[in-house]
This record gives C-alpha cells, sequence and structure tokens, in this order.
C-alpha cells in the first residue's frame, strides 16, 4: 500500500525585497495512514511553512518553488488550488497555533461549522448542524447547543481550540496538521487537548502530523520524529531512537536543553549562537558554525542518510554512543 | 442593550443642546441683519421699529431663551427674507438634497467596497494599483473643479447630460423625488456623481486597507483551510470584518454629505438646503441659518446614533461590552 502522504524534495521560497528566503529547501518526509509524525525544530527552521506548503496555503510572497507533495497518490503541488480546495477540510485538516486567531470573530460558531459541513458534502443546514454538534460533544465540549449559538469571544482558550479540532475533526479526515496548536494554552489544558486529539485520531484512523518546537510534548505523541534546522530534515526516525540516542549534535542539543528532574540542580546545557538568517545560510553543513563537532569536512553539505534501520541522520560526525536519560513529559 | 440605548440617547440630545448654544452665539456675531433687509434710506425710527418686530432689541440671553423656548416647539424663528417659519423653507429643500445624498451614498459605497476589496486582494496587480491612483486623484482634486470638468465634458462636449437643475420631479411617498423619470434621472446622475467621487475614493481606500490587514489573520486562513470558496472567504469571512469600520465611515459621512452638499448643489444649481444656505448667507436671513445648522446637528446626531447601533449589530464583541456597561 502507498503511504497516506509523500513529501519529495520540497522546496518554499519567500521572495522578499532582501532577497529569497529559502524556508524550505529540500525537504522530504512521509506519513503511513494513521501514523503520528513530529515535525520538530525551532522558530523559523521552516516547520510551519512546510505545513502549510502541504495545503497550499503559504502567504505571498512565498510559494512552493520545486517538488512533490503526493497526497494517497494524488501530486497537490501540480493539481493546483482547484484540487487542493476540496481536500483541504475534507480529507486534510489543519489547527492553528493560536485558537484567539483561529475563529472569526464575526461569525457564530455554528455558522463557521455548518460552512465546513456544507463546503464538502451536500446535506440541509439541519443535517450539517446535527454534525456540528456531535463533532462539539466529541471534543469534550458541554452544552452544545448553547455553545454553538456563541460567539467566540465568549469563549476560553483551551475551549476555542477544543472548537477548532472539533471543526478539522468534522469530516474524519485522513490527516491532520497541527501547527503548535497547544503552545498558547496552559500546561493542564494542554495534556487535556493533546490526550483528546490522540484518541480521535486513533478513533478515526486519522494520520497527524504535529508540529512544535517543544520536545517534551511530541516525544510522549508521536511514533515517529523529523527534526528541521534552517529548512532542512536533518535528523529523522522512531521517536524513542530519537529521543534516547540523538544522533545529530543539534537534536542532542535540543533534548539536554530540556529541563529534568533527575539531573536537579545542574546547569542546563544551551546550544550556542543562534539559527541562521534564511537570506544568508553558511555553506556547507548548516549547523556548522554552533556545532561542537564541525570540521574541514562539513563544508560539503552532507546528505541525510540512513545510519541504523530507520533511522537517518544529516551530519559527517553523529553521535554513535551514548545513551542520554530520556527526559519524561 | 435598552441601557445601553437610553445612555447614547442621552448623549446625543446633550450634543444637540450644546450645538445650540454655539449656533446661536456664533451667528449672532455676524453683522447687523437690519442694515440688509432694510431701505437705505429709512430713517432711524424706522430702523428701530423692525429691530423690535424681529426682537433684535432684546438682551443676548433673552434671544436666546426664545429660540430654545420656540425650537423644542418646533419654530426655528421666521425667516427674515421669505416671511415664512425658517424650518418650513429648509425642509422644503430637504428633499431635494436628500435625494442628491442617498444617491451618492449608493454610488461610492456600491463602487467604493468592491473596488477597495479588489484592489486589497490582488496590491500588486494592475486593476488594483490603476484602482488606487484613481481613488487619489478622487479625493485631492477639488470638488466644484471635478463638478466643472463632468459638466465641461459630459454636458458641453458631449451633451449626453444636462448642466444643471433638478428635472422633472414626480411623488413617491409624499416627497417630490427626480429619480423616478428620465429627465430627473438625467439632471440627478452628474450632481451624485459629483458628490460620491469623494466618498468613494475614501471608502475605497478604507476597504483596502482594512481588506489588506484581515487577510493576513489566521482566521481567513484557517477559513481556507476548511476548504470553503474563495468566493465564500472574501463574501463572509473577509466582508463581515471590513464592513465595521465602513459603516462608520458611511455614518459620519452620510451626515456631512446631507450637511455639506452645499458645493455640489452650487456648481449644479441643484434646489437643495446647501444652495439655500449660501443664499441665506449672503443675505444675512439669521433665522434660516439658525435652523439650518439646528436641522444639520440633528441629523449628524441621529444618524451617529443609528450608526452606534448598527455596529452593535455587526460586531458581537461590542453588544456583550456594552450591555454589561
Amino acid at each position: 500500500m502507498s503511504r497516506l502522504l509523500e513529501v519529495r524534495d520540497l522546496h518554499t521560497h519567500f521572495f522578499t525585497r532582501d532577497g529569497v528566503a529559502r524556508a524550505v529547501d529540500g525537504v522530504s518526509l512521509s506519513v503511513d495512514r494513521g501514523e503520528i509524525l513530529g515535525l520538530v525544530g525551532e522558530s523559523g527552521s521552516g516547520k510551519s511553512v512546510t505545513g502549510f506548503s502541504i495545503l497550499g496555503l503559504v502567504d505571498p510572497p512565498g510559494r512552493v518553488v520545486s517538488g512533490q507533495i503526493l497526497f494517497d497518490g494524488q501530486d497537490l503541488v501540480a493539481g493546483g488550488e482547484g484540487a487542493l480546495r476540496h481536500l483541504r477540510g475534507k480529507r486534510i485538516a489543519m489547527i492553528f497555533q493560536d485558537p484567539m486567531m483561529t475563529l472569526n470573530p464575526v461569525l457564530r460558531i455554528d455558522t463557521q461549522m455548518i460552512e465546513t459541513v456544507r463546503a464538502h458534502v451536500d446535506v440541509s443546514r439541519d443535517e450539517a448542524l446535527r454534525r456540528s454538534r456531535e463533532a462539539l460533544v466529541a471534543v469534550g465540549i458541554s452544552s452544545p447547543d448553547e455553545r454553538l449559538q456563541s460567539y467566540p469571544h465568549q469563549f476560553s482558550g483551551g475551549m476555542r481550540q477544543r472548537v477548532a479540532i472539533a471543526i478539522a475533526m468534522l469530516h474524519k479526515p485522513d490527516l491532520i496538521i497541527a501547527d503548535e496548536p497547544t503552545t498558547a494554552l496552559d500546561v493542564t489544558i494542554q495534556a487535556q487537548i493533546l490526550s483528546e486529539v490522540q484518541t480521535l485520531c486513533a478513533e478515526a484512523g486519522t494520520a497527524l502530523i504535529w508540529i512544535t518546537h517543544d520536545l517534551a510534548v511530541v516525544s510522549g505523541l508521536a511514533d515517529r520524529l523529523a527534526v528541521m534546522y534552517a529548512g532542512r530534515i536533518i535528523e529523522e526516525g522512531p521517536t524513542s531512537r530519537i529521543i534516547a540516542a540523538p544522533m545529530h549534535p543539534y537534536t542532542r542539543g535540543l533534548i539536554e536543553s530540556v529541563p529534568h528532574g533527575k539531573r536537579h540542580g545542574a546547569l542546563l546545557s544551551q546550544i550556542k549562537g543562534m539559527t541562521p538568517s534564511l537570506l544568508k545560510l553558511p555553506s556547507g553543513c548548516k549547523f556548522r558554525p554552533r556545532c561542537p563537532r564541525a570540521d574541514d569536512a562539513c563544508t560539503p553539505e552532507p546528505p541525510l542518510e540512513a545510519a541504523r534501520p530507520g533511522h537517518s541522520v544529516r551530519c559527517v560526525h553523529p553521535h554513535t554512543e551514548s545513551r542520554i536519560e530520556v527526559p519524561t513529559t | 442593550m435598552i441601557v445601553y440605548l437610553v445612555r447614547r440617547a442621552g448623549q446625543s440630545v446633550l450634543a444637540v443642546v450644546a450645538m445650540a448654544v454655539l449656533v446661536f452665539l456664533g451667528v449672532y456675531a455676524i453683522g447687523n441683519p437690519v442694515d440688509v433687509l432694510i431701505n437705505p434710506e429709512a430713517t432711524q425710527a424706522q430702523i428701530a421699529a423692525t429691530t423690535q418686530r424681529l426682537g433684535l432689541d432684546k438682551p443676548l440671553w433673552q434671544q436666546f431663551g426664545i429660540f430654545l423656548g420656540n425650537a423644542i416647539h418646533g419654530d426655528l424663528g421666521t425667516s427674515f427674507v421669505y416671511g415664512r417659519p425658517a424650518l418650513d423653507i429648509i425642509l422644503e429643500r430637504l428633499p431635494a438634497t436628500m435625494e442628491l445624498a442617498v444617491v451618492a451614498l449608493i454610488l461610492s459605497v456600491g463602487l467604493g467596497v468592491p473596488l477597495g476589496v479588489w484592489a486589497g486582494l490582488r496590491p500588486h496587480g494592475l486593476a488594483g494599483k490603476t484602482i488606487m491612483g484613481g481613488s487619489i486623484l478622487g479625493f485631492s482634486l477639488p470638488n466644484f473643479w471635478q463638478g466643472m470638468l463632468l459638466i465641461l465634458v459630459f454636458a458641453v462636449l458631449l451633451g449626453w447630460l444636462p448642466a444643471g437643475g433638478r428635472g422633472q420631479t414626480t411623488e413617491f411617498m409624499g416627497l417630490e423625488v427626480s429619480f423616478l423619470t428620465l429627465d430627473g434621472l438625467s439632471h440627478l446622475i452628474l450632481p451624485a456623481i459629483n458628490l460620491a467621487l469623494f466618498k468613494m475614493s475614501l471608502i475605497i481606500r478604507l476597504a483596502r486597507a482594512n481588506t489588506r490587514e484581515v487577510c493576513l489573520q489566521d482566521y481567513v486562513k484557517f477559513a481556507r483551510a476548511k476548504g470553503l470558496s474563495g468566493r465564500r472567504v472574501v463574501m463572509v469571512h473577509v466582508l463581515k470584518n471590513i464592513m465595521i469600520p465602513v459603516v462608520t465611515i458611511i455614518g459620519l459621512e452620510l451626515g456631512s454629505m446631507v450637511a455639506f452638499a452645499i458645493v455640489t448643489e452650487t456648481v449644479f444649481a441643484w434646489p437643495g438646503m446647501g444652495k439655500l444656505l449660501i443664499d441665506s448667507i449672503n443675505l444675512l436671513d439669521r433665522p434660516v441659518i439658525v435652523a439650518y445648522l439646528m436641522l444639520t446637528v440633528l441629523i449628524i446626531v441621529t444618524i451617529n446614533f443609528l450608526v452606534d447601533v448598527i455596529y452593535s449589530l455587526l460586531d458581537p464583541r461590542i453588544r456583550l461590552s456594552e450591555m454589561k456597561g
């Protein structure tokens, strides 16, 4: 069986006045049905742009320059806007980072849900309303009838994100792209939303791409991780392997910079320097200027190669030893 | 909601009273109307008699008291020139001005909002840039000059439309209107365009700026991610959000269109209130000026009140917070 989503050598560039920002520069990744992929990286690593590229929602001056996005065998880049619109919301849904901003402030919840139902299936308003109500109940919203009549500003942040998730789940999509959906929420709400999304996706067999900068969140959730840096995937593999034995110095730095109970009192290690400007990327390995292991061998950029079965890394000097302690969520 | 409405209405009344004081004082300061009205060879006694007849010999505060007392009963004084109630004279002219203003408003909103949204959706396209260039001309060229140019091109050179006057009118719901006859309509087009151009340019720029801002919001992206058609995203999600500032401007501008259609009415010899005001100022016909200003204040205050009500219907957030307050 072919994979649900296969992204091949995706390039999404932003054509700004100061030059071309290569936000996504040769990303390849794949997701199987029902699988949860964690897409991890710092701000500006291109993880969100990758998500938007899949749905064709990159705002100008950015656009997908080259590459293939195969969804269930169909190329979304070549298909154009018309084909994409029928997939959006129906087979691929998206959840955004800031629940305060994703619902239209001047439209009632029922309007925003019914239009989503009716954009894809030809049903009556009553039937659409019934499905919306069901979806709200499924994400744990009490008194859905009253809630449907409300406006977004009458909800708390966590509630709004639940509504957004309910909208995403309306058509039981094959894939949900979640762009840091818990970042703006309280920690307790975060945990609730996390477990709810997990349950819903498992029930409906929905695959998930969970975009985040927070390794702690994603390590308990994802089946596989892909770590991005400067528009590239620098390490990819099963979550347990990457958390336990990260091979790329950058991944290792990320994991070690998470506070952890067993190292209580010890200084947190940090990655020195900052992410490079996308307009002026260094030659060779993009992490080279910040990397403790860098030497002359890093000047030609290394390819993403399988170092162990199912675990690939883009590094000339990968860590092969030490198992480090796993930070728990 | 009731509390909000009552409070808002109270503010409106206060504004009208404040304006009454200002208007009365301001108009009192200009010239002595007796000098203009009376025969230059009149004797001192005749002048004194006229002054007394018009009530101009009384102290200022008494005159104001009389004015306010009468105003509450709908009597804004008797015209020095026509010898009839000033309000009647103005109300006779009101339908002409209202008709002009309403048609101009429909033109400016009906064309301004779509053009502005279009320019906002494609800010770098040729159409968008042309629309913006046109709007700059629209509000930077003087209104009277635009009017004269319209007359020159469409009335003089092409001869398609009449240059001035109101044309044939018919009765419609008790009002004399001209948009129902071909002749009336042909007289209406040029002045309405002239009056609309400035407001249309303003609305275009406002709609464009807001469209650009709203389009960057996450909820527009989310609406697209839901698989809605581009049409629905623009017509519902974008339009409803940009209409909030547009309605404010429409409210403010409708008042000023009614009140200050003076330039257009003068250029096109349109028999409306604005032209009456200019004539009255030249003749120092004080009651008419005062009545005109009071009526204008009343119109603007009423429109602003209505706009605030419409506002709360458009934006649920206002409704809620004001209800609490």
